[in-house]
């Protein structure tokens, strides 16, 4: 769904993203995951078109990214912290974005499963941070992308609205769409993912699948098996060894996965 | 251009809604209404509100509009990650906010002088006075949106609107003044006309006691403001350099929008 | 003085009145009697009245020679004078002319025509005519305790140097101008070594230059006139014991235009006049000793400009609102004084409420110093910087002349 092709993005000195090639396929659930500052939500931007990379390509669901962005009809995007004009209704919120896609099939389910017809004439600044948040996930999901992109999805949602998104989740999974994730949650990743990409100084350390993870890690489970990850990513740099070669990872290739 | 008018929509329905803006349009009603209030022919009110406007348009334009700017920042993020074009989405973020400023300013000072019939204002005065206040708060929203667009650090974008507020209302009239002092033995009209074209806050004042007659009592220098402002041509030089303030400004947020990263 | 003009006025109602019903009407016209007016004028005697009937006449210059007649339009007859000459003098004393037409004297460099002349006269009476298109409308030269009332004088001369006055006094004492209308001429209302006149009720409006001007005229009074949209304004110089009350003064702007200029006058009484709209109200040069009162300042360039050598005038209960500077001077050590004045634009508070403001009032500000200093700085009216100078001033008040304060300024304009 997304495949990226030597991403390189630098801020000022610092090399934000360093020749990162990404696959996220079809029907599975990736987890995007790092430690803060690794180049997550710089790769996330990129793909949405917010920012530009210096140099690599992507495409979505087979669609070049183009300077209008018509090709981000197929991704639905869920940021970590939504704030809308504060005067605006949830009805205007909804209405403006539904309009912004006039001719996408529409998916209007969480809007009802949140039960955000009871907010739907309140004012957004009024709402509290886990309605809004709801809004923002019925957003993400209205209109059937081939893509979704949730950044830190159920930070800030109850237990039970945190069910009804994974379950969501699921069902897109389900119908063979696919759906990338950070958070750092990693039970609630544990739960949902099928693969994991993990970044860590702007360059993918790994990216494969869950099971292909605990293998190399020798863990049971994800939680330990990216703590691990992050363990010896962290060793690695404070003994300020030549990344990537000597780590005894090698450097991912599309065909892991 | 529909996704123009969408964005904007939305922004109109933010921002009408906004106490803010809705305090400053009561604002110049209040003013306005109150200087008719206290006896002031049509002319003496809009030389009243002139200083006003050229005081806190420039003010509440930059001031507010940086913050809003940087406040819609996730909006904005959120709107981009739509199937938008960035040039219709800039659009209509700008509409959004210069419209509201513009319309508060125009609608707060504009119902009392409709409701006193101009009070004998000339139509060329009342022209020139809310034409001056709209191209202001168009001008100024325009550099608010520049700054907040190319200064990361929201304090600093703050600052830095405060900083041209202070420079184009009373800086820049400090430096002419040490000017005019300086060269006193030369003949210095027109120069300093000249410089008067380089601050809309000037082009503005200017633009407004043309025609507010204030000028033409001023003996010889206030004859060659006539001359030079208070023409057809003069007028048009006036009025289109005024839509340059508008426009220059707004050309350089356009074009930040376009190229930077969120 | 007030006797003398007391006697004057005496003197030509008696002129006008004193001899015979006029003895005889000799009718001008084409089936009348005199098919001429210069016919009738020979044929005249004196207390007879000649009776000019409507129709267009064009005749070599009238002389009237005959004291105490009256010469009397009836319908408007036109006496033209085709663009060649003075069309009526009065050369006898006591004659009356009125109810006439007189019309295109056109331009000479070597004479002043005028549409009527009173030439080495006594208690002429011009009344209700209508000058059209003359160089000089009405001229009084040499004569005494003429009155020259309801006449109506226009011209569209199209600069002051092929256009005359309209109502002119030389050398004539005594003269009395009354509502007059006069428009288009160089100077409306013109007094020069005309002690003694009375000026009142005129409209004097669009002269090319003053709207009246008058110089070494002692002692006259002008009261009620309306001087408006004169492309100089009016000006009063080198005279004394002039009074000056309850006129208009309107709309001269442009440099060099004042509502009222007085230069070397001594001991003028200018009071209850409306000045508003000019680019300076009231413009004191070398004028000594004025009483400047109850005067109203509107929306002027400078409500007042006194210059340096303009001494020990009082300014007392006049009303400033809404001029762009109040009071103007090239001078920080003024010996005028200002007391007692209704300023719109002061801003101090009346504690004791005895309608006097507690804190004392500087009319002239800073940036009215800096503007006559450096008149380029102008370009500078109505900045925030000026309001922000202004606040400054109102902090430090140093900055302005010691010696211009008024001590007991106004809370509310005095009725």
């Amino acid at each position: 769904m997304i495949s990226a092709n030597g991403l390189r993005k630098k801020f000022a000195a610092l090399e934000v993203l360093d020749d990162v090639s990404l696959d996220v396929r079809p029907g599975a659930v990736t987890a995007l995951v790092g430690p803060n500052g690794s180049g997550k939500t710089t790769f996330i931007k990129i793909v949405l078109g917010l920012t530009r990379a210096d140099a690599g390509s992507f495409s979505v669901d087979g669609h070049l990214a183009d300077a209008a962005g018509a090709y981000r009809r197929h991704i639905g995007y869920m940021p970590q912290a939504a704030r809308f004009p504060e005067n605006l209704k949830v009805k205007d919120v909804l209405a403006l974005i539904r309009a912004l896609r006039p001719d996408a099939p529409r998916d209007e389910e969480l809007v009802s499963a949140f039960g955000l017809a009871a907010e739907m004439d309140k004012a957004v600044g009024t709402l509290s941070g886990g309605t809004r948040q709801k809004v923002n996930a019925a957003i993400a999901f209205l209109f059937r992308p081939s893509l979704l992109i949730l950044d830190e999805p159920t930070a800030g949602l109850d237990p039970v609205a945190s069910g009804i998104l994974k379950e969501k989740i699921r069902q897109v999974r389900a119908e063979g769409r696919s759906v990338l994730i950070t958070s750092h949650i990693l039970a609630e990743l544990e739960e949902l993912a099928d693969d994991v990409a993990f970044l860590c100084d702007g360059r993918l350390r790994f990216a494969g699948t869950v099971a292909a993870l605990l293998e190399r890690t020798g863990q049971t489970r994800l939680e330990p098996a990216i703590a691990a990850l992050m363990r010896i990513e962290g060793a690695r740099r404070s003994a300020l060894v030549e990344p990537a070669t000597t780590t005894g990872w090698p450097t991912p290739a599309p065909e892991a996965l | 251009m529909k996704i123009v008018l969408l964005v904007l929509e939305a922004g109109l329905r933010d921002l009408t809604r906004n106490r803010w803006i809705v305090a400053y349009g009561l604002c110049f009603l209040l003013l306005a209404e109150g200087l008719f209030w206290f006896g002031g022919t049509g002319p003496q009110v809009a030389l009243s509100l002139l200083n006003i406007v050229l005081m806190i348009v420039p003010l509440v334009a930059l001031v507010f509009g940086t913050i809003h700017m940087y406040a819609s920042r996730e909006f904005v993020e959120l709107l981009l990650a739509q199937p938008v074009p960035r040039p219709q989405l800039f659009a209509g973020l700008f509409l959004g906010l210069a419209l509201p400023l513009s319309g508060a300013f125009a609608v707060g000072a504009g119902i009392p002088f409709a409701w006193h019939a101009g009070a004998g204002t000339g139509g060329g005065a009342l022209l020139a006075l809310f034409t001056a206040g709209i191209a202001l708060s168009v001008a100024f929203s325009a550099i608010a949106t520049w700054i907040a667009l190319s200064t990361e650090d929201r304090l600093k974008g703050v600052g830095l609107s405060l900083g041209v507020w202070l420079a184009s209302t009373i800086v820049y009239d400090g430096l002419v003044l040490a000017a005019a002092a300086a060269f006193a033995d030369y003949p210095l009209e027109k120069p300093l006309l000249g410089l008067m074209l380089a601050n809309p806050v000037d082009l503005a004042r200017m633009l407004v006691l043309t025609q507010l007659d204030v000028s033409a009592l001023m003996g010889y220098t206030g004859a060659l403001f006539e001359r030079t402002f208070g023409t057809g041509l003069g007028t048009s030089i006036a009025v289109a350099t005024l839509a340059a303030w508008c426009a220059v400004p707004l050309a350089l947020a356009a074009r930040r929008f376009q190229r930077r990263d969120f | 003085m007030k006797r003398r003009l007391l006697l004057a006025g005496f003197v030509a109602a008696l002129a006008a009145k004193a001899p015979p019903l006029h003895a005889a009407d000799l009718v001008v016209g084409p089936h009348a009697p005199y098919a001429t007016i210069a016919q009738a004028l020979t044929a005249a005697r004196r207390g007879d009245r000649v009776v000019i009937t409507a129709g267009l006449y064009r005749e070599a210059t009238l002389v009237v020679r005959t004291p105490h007649i009256t010469i009397e339009g009836r319908d408007w007859p036109v006496l033209d004078g085709e663009s060649l000459r003075t069309v009526l003098i009065i050369a006898a004393d006591s004659v009356t002319v009125r109810g006439l037409v007189l019309e295109h004297t056109g331009v000479s460099n070597l004479d002043d025509r005028a549409g009527i002349r009173a030439e080495d006269v006594r208690g002429c009476i011009i009344e209700h005519n209508r000058l059209r298109d003359n160089l000089f409308g009405i001229y009084i030269q040499r004569s005494a305790d003429c009155i020259v009332r309801d006449n109506e004088v226009e011209a569209h001369g199209a600069s002051q140097t092929t256009s005359g006055n309209g109502i002119h006094m030389w050398y004539s004492p005594g003269t009395r101008v009354e509502r007059n209308r006069v428009s288009g001429q160089r100077d409306g209302i013109y007094f020069e070594f005309s002690p003694g006149g009375v000026t009142t009720d005129n409209v004097s409006e669009h002269s090319q230059r003053y709207g009246l001007h008058f110089m070494f005229s002692d002692s006259c009074r002008y009261e009620r006139n309306v001087f408006r949209d004169n492309t100089s304004g009016v000006a009063v110089m080198y005279s004394r014991g002039v009074v000056i009350s309850h006129n208009r003064f309107e709309r001269a702007w442009g440099s060099g235009a004042y509502g009222l200029l007085l230069k070397e006058i001594l001991g003028a009484e200018i009071r209850g006049n409306t000045f508003s709209h000019n680019s300076i109200g009231l413009y004191l040069e070398g004028a000594v000793r004025m009483k400047v009162s109850d005067n109203d300042f509107v929306q002027n360039g400078w409500a007042a400009k006194v210059l340096a050598n303009a001494d020990e005038n009082q300014f007392t209960g006049n009303r400033f609102s809404g001029n762009a500077f109040d009071v103007g001077t090239n001078s920080r050590t003024a010996t005028s004084t200002f007391d007692g004045n209704w300023w719109d634009a002061y801003r101090g508070y009346d504690l004791n409420r005895d309608g006097i403001g507690d804190v004392p009032f500087h009319p002239v500000r800073l940036f009215a110093l800096i503007v006559e200093k450096h008149p380029a700085a102008l370009v500078l009216l109505r900045s925030p910087l000026v309001a922000v100078l202004d606040a400054a001033e109102r902090v430090l008040p140093v900055l302005t002349p010691e010696a211009l304060v008024d001590h007991h300024p106004q809370m509310r304009p005095r009725p």
